[in-house]
């Protein structure tokens, strides 16, 4: 039970799919202008992500990994199909997609109008194949792990896309130079705020062994810097805090 | 550029600078970003962009006539998830160091949203040279971003340049490293590459500003 709980913050928080390996940035950075908007493609990506993780999960464990096709019969063992793995993931989450989809507008109208055109453009959307080869990348055991890690990363990037949509709606007010104002400042703030998540980096390490030897290596970067973190981060405090003041005024 | 018309060459030049896709039409961002600590894996990158992008807008203009449109990002997809298959295994033949550091993101180049947009907004309205050329061009101003971003990500974090010691050796202290320098190892966490494109792109803004938003 640990694991499942362990997996699933990690997902969301030091794992996150947008601050710590950029999946998803395009829609991220296109579709974060209004709030509204962004909670509609946000809950379009956890829903599609916690179907097409599993299911890709089922294809790699069945068909794809060296030896997966056991199942079938004692000369089929030697065969290795990995390097089919883009091809059949992508697949699969372009039918699921329009699947998905179907079954939404007929069961769910009132949802379907609210995901309305975000749900074809998601089959594009590099959050939700990252999240099959990752899953395939970090063998993840079982199939209910599969889906947590699916929905916990699905829930991490709504986060993000939510966080970064109330800022825009607020920096609206705040004048910032000329040549930043859009796509540039939307960058830097949400460098900054991969900062801030990175503090989420020692939550899980503590407990048990395997744990622990797994992230000694890359804890050695984040704990020199430590110091420019924190400073990087009461200057972000700062700056957020000088904003909510012009917008109170 | 005898062989280029001056409208062809256009398609070349302008995702260069005044058209970038990263910068500009905010495509194809996800893999700019997370690969750009060392300038090796963005120049490999580049050219597996390069690659993909350049080939695949040339099958999906001869194929735009034959594609029903309902489906056409299927299609699509396919066709770009063969292309990025021959990639992964070339780079798994010849660099495999260089496909453990790459991991994932080879295999994303199929969501890169650059490729899909290239596709839809060019190779399917438009002929088979002159798609080429769109696609070179595009993918050029998308390997021009990744190597400014990699280039400084590389120098300021690690002091080196495609693996050499451009600064000096920082641990016998010589070069730059002599008079106290030290290697900024920020520059090779994750967000420094979003604030590096950010600053890129205020950079670009003041010098043209006519690119800047309201």
């Amino acid at each position: 039970m640990l694991e499942y709980v362990e997996l699933f913050f990690k997902s969301i928080f030091i794992d996150n799919m947008v601050f710590a390996t950029f999946l998803g940035m395009c829609s991220y950075l296109a579709v974060s202008k209004k709030v509204s908007t962004a909670v509609g493609l946000g809950a379009a990506v956890i829903f599609v992500l916690a179907v097409t993780v599993p299911v890709n999960w089922l294809l790699d464990q069945y068909l794809l990994q060296p030896g997966a096709l056991s199942w079938l019969g004692a000369e089929y063992a030697d065969y290795d199909l990995s390097f089919l793995s883009f091809i059949m993931f992508i697949a699969t989450i372009a039918t699921m997609v329009q699947l998905v989809e179907i079954i939404v507008e007929k069961f769910a109208p009132a949802l379907y109008n609210s995901l309305g055109i975000f749900l074809p453009l998601i089959a594009v959307n590099c959050a939700i194949l990252g999240g099959s080869l990752f899953m395939q990348s970090r063998e993840i055991p079982t199939l209910g792990l599969s889906l947590v890690y699916g929905i916990g990363s699905g829930i991490g990037w709504f986060l993000a896309i939510l966080a970064i949509a109330a800022i825009r709606e607020k920096i609206r007010y705040s004048q910032v130079p000329g040549p930043l104002r859009g796509l540039g400042i939307t960058f830097i703030i949400t460098g900054l705020m991969a900062i801030g998540f990175m503090s989420f980096g020692g939550m899980l390490t503590g407990g048990d062994d395997a744990a622990e030897k797994k992230e000694t290596p890359k804890a050695e970067v984040p704990v020199e810097k430590k110091m420019e973190l924190t400073k990087e981060d009461t200057e972000n405090n700062k700056s957020i805090a000088t904003n909510t003041k012009k917008i109170i005024e | 550029m005898g062989l280029l018309s001056k409208k062809d060459a256009k398609l070349i030049t302008d995702p260069l600078a005044d058209n970038n896709p990263i910068t500009i039409q905010v495509l194809g961002i996800c893999s700019a970003l997370a690969i750009t600590a060392e300038l090796k894996a963005s120049i490999v990158m580049s050219i597996s962009v390069l690659f993909v992008l350049g080939v695949g807008n040339v099958v999906i203009s001869l194929m735009r006539n034959i594609i029903p449109s309902k489906i056409r990002i299927i299609v699509q997809l396919i066709v770009v998830a063969a292309l990025v298959i021959i990639v992964d295994q070339v780079l798994k033949a010849f660099a495999y160091e260089l496909s453990k550091t790459l991991s994932v993101f080879v295999g994303l180049i199929i969501t890169n949203c650059i490729i899909m947009g290239r596709f839809e907004a060019f190779a399917l309205g438009n002929g088979p040279w002159r798609s080429f050329l769109d696609g070179i061009g595009n993918a050029l101003g998308y390997a021009v971003i990744l190597i400014i971003v990699g280039f400084f990500r590389e120098l300021l974090g690690s002091g080196t340049l495609l693996g050499f010691k451009v600064l000096g050796d920082p641990i016998e202290k010589t070069g730059l490293y002599a008079i106290g320098y030290e290697n900024n190892g920020f520059m090779l966490l994750s967000p420094m590459a979003l604030i590096v494109v950010g600053i890129i792109i205020w950079v670009q803004r003041s010098r043209n500003t006519a690119l800047i938003e309201d």
